[in-house]
C-alpha cells in the first residue's frame, strides 16, 4: 500500500467543555476521494480545520500530511488546495489580484492550473472587484484558488453549495481528474447523492467520533440499503437508539 | 519580510479603495478646514482640533478596526491554510488597517493646516505635535481593535467590547480621576494623579497637546505641576508611554492570534 497523505491518531479536541473532536484515528491514500460525513455539529468542520492548521491539535495528538507533522510551519500547506464553504474575498480587490496576491505568497517555483478559470468561463470576471460579483462566481473563484497550485491534498468543504448543476458537474469532474493523477481528496457534502457519484471512501463523524471508516461500497453491503442515504440514515438511527 | 510585504501591499489595496476611507479622510479634511476658516485664530483651531483627535479618531480607529477584522474572518481563514505564517499574516492584518487610517488623518487635518500656515510662533510645531499624538492615537486604538476582534468570535460582543475601550478610556477613566481629585483635594495628590494621567493613552495625548499650546495655566495647580513635569524631558516619557500603550495590546492580541482556533 502506498504511504498514506493524511494521518491523524489520537487527535481530540476541545471547546472549552465542549469535546468536539473523540480520539480520531483515520488514514488517507493519495488517489483516493473520501467524503467526512456526519450530522450537524459531529465534529466535520473541526477535524477538516485541523488538517489545514486553522484549529491547533492537542499535544498527544499526531496529525500529519506526507509525513509532516502540521504544526510544524505552515510550509506543508503549500501543496494543499482548500475550498471554504463561504467564499468571502476582499471585496475592493478584483478576483485577478486576488489569484496573483496568493501566487506572491507561494513565490514563483509553482505553476498554476488555471483550467478551471478556462472551463467557467471566468475571464471578464477576473478584472472585476470581488463585491460586484455573484454569489455563485464568488464561489468558482473559490474552486479556482483551491486547484490553483496543483495540490496533493485537496479539502472541499460542501463544494457544490451555491454553484449552478453545470458548474458542479464541472467541478466534480475536475475533481475526479484530480484523483486519477493521485491527489487525495477530502470533501464533506449535505448532498448524499453527491457523495455517492464522487466519493470512494467515506468517514462518518457522530458526536465527534468515527463510526464508520472505510469504502461506500461495504457501507451500502452491510447495511443492506439501496442508497447512502438511507444506509447513513439507518446507521444513524442505531447510534442513537 | 516578503509575506508581510505581500500581505500589507494587498490589505493596503483592499482598504484604500474603501469609500468608508475616503470617507472619513473628506470628513477630517472638511472639519478641519471650516474650523481653520471660522474658528479664529491657528491657536483657536487646533485647540478646536484637540477635541477631534481625542475622541473621533479613537472611536473611528477602535470601530473601523475591529470591524474590519470581523468582516475579513473568512479570508483571513483561507490566508492561515495558505503556506503563510500566523506572524506574518498578523502583521500584514495590522499594518493594513492602521497606515490607511493614519494616513487619512495625515492628509485630512495636516493639508489643510499646513496649507493655511500662520504667524504666530511655534505654529509648525504645535501641529507637528498634534499629527503625532493622532498618529499615536490611531496606532493605539487600532492594536485595541485587533485585540477584541482576535479575543472576541462573537460579532455584535465584539463591537460592544470595542466600543467599551473607547467609552472607559475617553470618559469613565476622567471620571474616576475627576472623583479622585475632588475627594481628595486637600492631599497632595499630584504625584498619584500624574500617574494614572500616564496610564490612559487619551490623558497623555490630552495633556502633550495642551501642554504644548502653552495653555497649562488652564488647569490650574496641577497644570503647573505637568508643566513642570513635561517640560523636563517629560514629553518624551509620554510619547514613550504612548508607544507602550500601543506596543500592549498589540502584542496581546498577536499571543491570542497564535494559539487561536479559528
Amino acid at each position: 500500500m502506498k504511504q498514506a497523505r493524511v494521518v491523524v491518531a489520537g487527535l481530540s479536541k476541545r471547546f472549552g467543555r465542549m469535546e468536539v473532536l473523540r480520539d480520531v484515528n483515520l488514514a488517507i491514500a493519495p488517489g483516493r476521494i473520501t467524503a467526512i460525513v456526519g450530522p450537524n455539529a459531529a465534529g466535520k468542520s473541526t477535524l477538516i480545520k485541523t488538517l489545514l492548521g486553522l484549529v491547533r491539535p492537542g499535544p498527544s495528538a499526531l496529525v500529519a500530511i506526507d509525513g509532516v507533522p502540521v504544526n510544524g510551519g505552515p510550509r506543508y500547506l503549500e501543496r494543499v488546495g482548500y475550498m471554504p464553504q463561504v467564499a468571502r474575498f476582499p471585496e475592493q480587490l478584483t478576483g485577478g489580484e486576488i489569484l496573483r496576491f496568493l501566487q506572491e505568497l507561494r513565490g514563483d517555483g509553482f505553476a498554476r492550473d488555471e483550467e478551471l478559470v478556462e472551463l467557467f468561463r471566468l475571464g471578464a470576471s477576473l478584472d472585476r472587484p470581488v463585491r460586484t460579483l455573484s454569489g455563485g462566481t464568488r464561489q468558482k473563484l473559490n474552486a479556482v484558488i483551491a486547484f490553483l497550485f496543483r495540490p496533493t491534498l485537496l479539502i472541499l468543504d460542501e463544494p457544490t453549495a451555491g454553484l449552478d448543476p453545470v458548474a458542479a458537474r464541472i467541478l466534480k469532474d475536475k475533481v475526479r481528474r484530480a484523483s486519477s493523477t493521485g491527489v487525495a481528496v477530502v470533501l464533506t457534502s449535505h448532498i448524499m447523492a453527491e457523495i455517492e457519484e464522487l466519493a470512494e471512501d467515506l468517514i462518518f463523524l457522530v458526536d465527534g467520533a468515527i463510526v464508520f471508516q472505510g469504502a461506500v461500497s461495504s457501507l451500502l453491503e452491510e447495511s443492506d440499503e439501496p442508497t447512502l442515504e438511507r444506509a447513513i440514515a439507518r446507521r444513524l438511527e442505531g447510534h442513537v437508539s | 519580510m516578503r509575506i508581510v510585504r505581500k500581505i500589507l501591499a494587498s490589505e493596503l489595496r483592499n482598504v484604500a479603495r474603501s469609500r468608508w476611507m475616503v470617507g472619513y479622510a473628506l470628513l477630517l479634511l472638511g472639519f478641519t478646514s471650516l474650523l481653520l476658516r471660522f474658528g479664529g485664530t491657528g491657536e483657536r483651531a487646533l485647540l478646536s482640533l484637540l477635541n477631534v483627535v481625542l475622541l473621533l479618531l479613537p472611536l473611528v480607529s477602535v470601530m473601523f478596526g475591529t470591524l474590519y477584522v470581523y468582516n475579513a474572518r473568512e479570508f483571513i481563514e483561507m490566508l492561515l491554510a495558505q503556506p503563510v505564517r500566523r506572524g506574518a499574516l498578523y502583521a500584514g492584518l495590522y499594518g493594513g488597517v492602521a497606515l490607511p487610517l493614519v494616513a487619512a488623518y495625515l492628509l485630512g487635518v495636516g493639508v489643510p493646516l499646513l496649507a493655511r500656515g500662520s504667524e504666530a510662533p511655534g505654529y509648525l510645531a504645535h501641529c507637528a505635535m498634534l499629527l503625532a499624538v493622532g498618529t499615536l492615537l490611531t496606532l493605539v486604538y487600532t492594536a485595541f481593535a485587533l485585540c477584541v476582534a482576535v479575543r472576541i468570535d462573537d460579532r455584535a460582543r465584539g463591537l460592544g467590547a470595542a466600543l467599551l475601550v473607547w467609552l472607559v478610556t475617553t470618559l469613565l477613566y476622567d471620571g474616576i480621576i475627576l472623583g479622585v481629585a475632588t475627594s481628595l483635594g486637600q492631599y497632595p495628590i499630584e504625584m498619584p494623579l500624574l500617574v494614572m494621567v500616564f496610564l490612559n493613552p487619551i490623558d497623555l495625548a490630552r495633556v502633550l497637546l495642551l501642554l504644548s499650546l502653552d495653555i497649562s495655566a488652564l488647569m490650574g495647580y496641577t497644570g503647573a505641576v505637568y508643566a513642570r513635569f513635561f517640560h523636563g524631558g517629560g514629553t518624551i516619557l509620554a510619547f514613550l508611554m504612548l508607544i507602550v500603550c500601543a506596543a500592549t495590546p498589540l502584542l496581546v492580541g498577536y499571543r491570542w492570534f497564535l494559539r487561536k482556533d479559528f
